[in-house]
């Protein structure tokens, strides 16, 4: 792993004990994001996305989950098994995150102004009078307008889109090194994600910020990011330039998640095409058996893929595969 | 940024939480009504003694002269006194205790259900049998055991009553942190580095009062209505006249002068239901689903 990656996750692996036995929610995860980068993951639904960005904040719900190996760092310093004391200091201040649902994500009984200044007051110890002009600056940053009138607001008087603007005012107010996004805009209007994505790049160009960005829109990624991991039951099957692995995917998941999606670009005979989709749904995590976690669903799917799970392997420059078939001759 | 918010184009029209509650409440008009009743019960206690300073202990008159005779408008008690001074100075007792009781019960019933509701597991399942304890003792019979032990005065009567009755506030409590601890701003709080007892009591407990509010509200009125049998069973602080006191030592002659005991326990029904009315229009008042009605 290069040393100059701001946060380093590597080989983390996540259990759950459920009652139908051992659940591997994350499997040999390993991640790196450098300061100024965005890196976009994406998967369909219980893939380990987000269970990744809770590992990373250290509010794996416990019990019944638990880190069992691996590391995460932040510039040089480990995170996991570190005294929550620490940690208390490390998240929102280094580390913000920026949370799904911004209709829930808000407590409903305090302005938004107060609850932006409450985190500015708790990590910078802060004045009260200090917090709330850094809340009314927030603000104004991620684009509210009248901010001033705004953060006397209440959550309920303001709309999705102005609600993830507040979070994301909120996550950003102790100037955080890294920014974790869990689709923050699954629950907003198609336009109103536009000007969140269009916010959150303008952002990071001022600020450095390095963003995790957990989602599940193919475009979104294209857009923002630098680098992409794409998750599958718990492990990343493919990582690289967000560049090559869009237009150059090994793995045939990854091939299917981006067929799945309609090209505006592409020529009307193959708009009037059905869209193919990935047959079949994510495994039970308890029973993944010794195989490849895709192989059920997979259309290229060799022997070997039930009988051994293949790791990631350099497929081409930057660009990493876990998948037996894209494997180049030798390696293993 | 270039691109202009078309929410800059509406009006900022920003009312706080509260006074949509006071609309809420004020168009309740039997919420309205117990609120002035209850007012003017508490003008009635409260700045009564000031305009009829009399010493509700002191023998008067000759006894059991009738309410609105010999300038007695309440009348005379078996022992010659002014129940009217009685009713003013015994009804600040009375409403002191239902507040105090109501406050001890809060406070031990919101600690309680707020620890159990927020960390589960074997914290929750210990406080919640010792609630369950509590639950099924006879109240009446325990707080008088606690009176008759450590002694009538306001102080054990009004710790005897909270003790006794903490324990629907503590369910509510927990129940409301059950539901609020999965709330997703909790877990924002909690990503943002919030401490344990941060969470609890400014994170989770603001957004659970409104029903700890109206049951808070309610013990009001159970309270005065326990200090009143507690006294009217002899159980309460001699020295201190309250309105079960009055009841409960005119007892004897109800035959013979039922105003002495009608009086009193009209005015106890008159506050507990004022109370109640107040709560009941608390209650949709700071129920979000009743409030768009």
């Amino acid at each position: 792993m290069t040393s100059d990656a701001l946060l380093c996750v590597s080989d983390l692996v996540v259990d759950f004990k459920t009652r139908a036995g051992n659940a591997r929610v994350l499997d040999h995860v390993s991640l790196e994001v450098k300061e100024g980068e965005i890196l976009g993951i994406v998967g369909e639904s219980g893939c380990g996305k987000s269970m990744t960005a809770l590992s990373i904040m250290g509010l794996v719900p416990n019990p019944p989950g638990k880190i069992t190996a691996g590391s995460i760092k932040l510039a040089g310093q480990e995170l996991v098994d570190m005294p929550i004391d620490t940690l208390r200091k490390i998240r929102g201040k280094e580390i913000g995150m920026i949370f799904q649902e911004p209709m829930t994500s808000l407590n409903p009984v305090f302005t938004v102004g107060e609850q932006i200044a409450e985190s500015v007051r708790l990590h910078e110890g802060a004045s009260n009078k200090a917090a709330a002009a850094r809340a009314v600056e927030m603000l104004k940053s991620v684009e509210i307008p009248e901010a001033e009138a705004r953060a006397n607001a209440y959550p309920h008087q303001l709309s999705g889109g102005m609600r993830q603007r507040v979070m994301i005012a909120m996550a950003l107010a102790c100037s955080p090194r890294v920014l974790i996004a869990d689709e923050p805009t699954t629950a907003l209007d198609t336009t109103v994600q536009a000007q969140i994505f269009d916010l959150l790049q303008n952002l990071q160009d001022e600020t450095g910020t390095a963003i995790v960005l957990i989602t599940h829109d193919m475009g979104a990624v294209a857009e923002l990011a630098d680098t992409v991991a794409v998750m599958y039951a718990g492990r990343i099957v493919e990582t690289g330039k967000v560049g090559t692995v869009l237009s150059h995917p090994d793995h045939p998941y990854t091939k299917g998640l981006i067929t799945c999606v309609p090209h505006l670009s592409a020529s009307p005979a193959l708009l009037r095409e059905r869209l193919t989709e990935i047959p079949g749904v994510v495994p039970a995590l308890t029973d993944l058996g010794n195989g490849c976690a895709f192989a059920p669903r997979c259309n290229a799917v060799l022997p070997k893929c039930r009988s051994e799970k293949p790791t990631l392997a350099q497929t081409q420059v930057n660009h990493m595969a876990a998948c037996w078939a894209a494997a180049p001759e030798g390696a293993a | 940024m270039t691109d202009i918010d078309p929410e800059s184009v509406q009006d900022l029209h920003i009312t706080s939480p509260w006074r949509e509650m006071t609309t809420m409440f004020l168009r309740n008009y039997a919420a309205v009504a117990g609120l002035v009743l209850l007012l003017a019960i508490m003008a009635f206690v409260f700045i009564g003694p000031l305009i009829h300073p009399v010493d509700p202990f002191e023998m008067v008159w000759a006894p059991f002269t009738l309410p609105m005779q010999e300038g007695f408008v309440l009348g005379t008690d078996y022992l010659g006194r002014d129940i009217l001074a009685a009713m003013m100075q015994g009804g600040q007792v009375s409403m002191a205790i239902g507040l105090a009781a109501a406050l001890v019960s809060v406070i031990i019933g919101v600690s309680v259900g707020a620890f159990a509701g927020y960390y589960g597991g074997v914290i929750e399942e210990i406080l919640m049998r010792f609630t369950e304890f509590f639950q099924v003792l006879p109240t009446l019979l325990f707080s008088m055991v606690i009176v008759a032990l450590f002694g009538a005065s306001l102080l054990t009567v009004t710790l005897a009553i909270g003790v006794v009755s903490w324990t629907a506030v503590a369910r509510v409590t927990r129940s409301e942190f059950l539901r609020i601890r999965e709330m997703e701003y909790v877990a924002a709080a909690r990503s943002g580095s919030a401490r344990d007892l941060y969470l609890i009591f400014k994170v989770i407990l603001p957004n659970a009062l409104p029903p700890i509010v109206v049951q808070a509200n309610l013990m009001v009125g159970s309270a005065i209505l326990f200090e009143a049998a507690l006294s009217f069973l002899g159980l309460s602080d001699p020295n201190v006249m309250s309105w079960g006191q009055v009841i409960g030592s005119n007892r004897p002659y109800i035959l013979d002068a039922g105003f002495a005991v009608a009086i009193p326990g009209f005015a106890i029904f008159l506050t507990v239901l004022a109370i109640s009315l107040v709560g009941d229009g608390l209650n949709d008042a700071l129920n979000p689903k009743l409030r768009q009605r």
